[in-house]
């Protein structure tokens, strides 16, 4: 992925508020963790977007290979019954 | 062209101008890094410090301008004055891109500037002046950013490769003629520390010390010791590269008067 000479990947994540979670923003190049922090401060909350951030390298992530997608997500397609859209809701819980 | 602004300098006016103009100089050499710092990273990082001091400079200059009461504004205090009117201190004017400096002469400036203001805005959250305090307790978070990112950059500079540490003891021995002028005490600190305006220069090689000696320390620097020579940017004297800096800043301002966005 990189050459000995460049800094490593890390993948960036904020959260906005407290109480919301922390979503996967982009990513930036840092050569250490405390580093990566600032430079995600930087980077990625100059306009108030978070009030925390999350970082991890990006070869620490393990990801599902695009090639088996069929295969793991294609399946799911014709299960509709999966979804709780078949129950029927008492009107105080309407909100979900 | 827009001609100057004169301004009637009470004491007052002159120890607010002196951290503002140090802000917007500063400010001034770090926007010049803009789409030129080594990593896309820094780059945005070096911008987000020069904006943070070109907004601590605005709202000081704006206050200096209420002080002196001659109807200027910031942007006539920021853009309008002579050379001989700045009153930032000289470190802060000097090259920190080009004509001989580079990125290790940025982090330490950085570096000594944060670590200069932050005792200087601490002591400027008890000034009778309120709104001075104001604008301190504000911006002391921002420097302390400044010293934290800074101090990692020249330890890791200092302490790095065989060239990264030759380059950060040559960025030392550029910056180390200009640091005793920030602690120099002049009439116009007499009179901030009598009348509880703020503290005087002084007062702040203490904590400046404190925060830069254990950064040198864990970057293999040393501080040298001071010598006989004295700049003076404080008093309006300045160096060679005050004019190429301020015919660039000031050059919109001068050639369209009152432009705006």
């Amino acid at each position: 992925m990189s050459t000995t000479d460049e800094w490593p990947l890390w993948e960036v994540f904020v959260r906005a508020k407290a109480g919301l979670d922390h979503k996967h923003c982009g990513s930036l190049h840092a050569p250490d963790p405390k580093a990566a922090i600032q430079l995600a401060r930087d980077v990625y909350t100059r306009r108030q977007e978070g009030t925390s951030v999350w970082v991890v390298r990006s070869d620490q992530i393990v990801a599902s290979d695009p090639a088996d997608k069929a295969m793991l997500f294609d399946p799911m397609e014709d299960k509709v019954y999966r979804h709780p859209t078949f129950y029927e809701l008492p009107e105080s819980v309407n909100h979900m | 062209m827009a001609a100057s602004v004169r301004l009637q300098l009470t004491p007052d006016v002159r120890y607010v101008l002196r951290i503002a103009d140090t802000c917007l100089v500063h400010a001034q050499r770090l926007a010049e890094w803009c789409g030129h710092a080594p990593v896309l990273e820094e780059d945005i990082a070096l911008a987000n410090l020069g904006l943070d001091l070109l907004g601590q400079a605005r709202a000081l200059l704006a206050h200096a301008a209420r002080l002196e009461a001659g109807g200027h504004d910031e942007d006539a205090l920021a853009f309008l004055r002579d050379e001989r009117d700045y009153f930032n201190v000289t470190l802060a004017e000097l090259p920190l891109r080009r004509g001989g400096a580079d990125f290790a002469d940025t982090q330490l400036r950085c570096l000594i500037v944060a670590a200069w203001l932050l005792p200087l805005w601490q002591g400027l959250a008890n000034s009778c002046d309120r709104e001075l305090a104001a604008i301190a307790g504000k911006a002391e978070k921002e420097t302390r950013y400044h010293l934290e990112h800074a101090t990692d950059w020249v330890v890791r500079l200092g302490d790095g490769s065989e060239e990264s540490t030759r380059r950060m003891r040559a960025a030392v021995g550029r910056a180390a003629p200009y640091v005793a002028e920030l602690f120099d005490d002049d009439a116009v600190d007499a009179a901030a520390a009598a009348t509880k305006l703020g503290p005087p220069a002084s007062a702040l090689r203490k904590a400046w010390l404190a925060a830069v000696q254990p950064v040198f320390a864990d970057a293999q620097l040393t501080l040298p010791a001071n010598t006989a020579f004295r700049s003076h940017g404080k008093r309006g004297v300045h160096s060679e590269h005050m004019g190429f800096l301020l015919a660039e800043m000031q050059h919109l301002q001068r050639a369209f008067p009152g432009g705006v966005w």
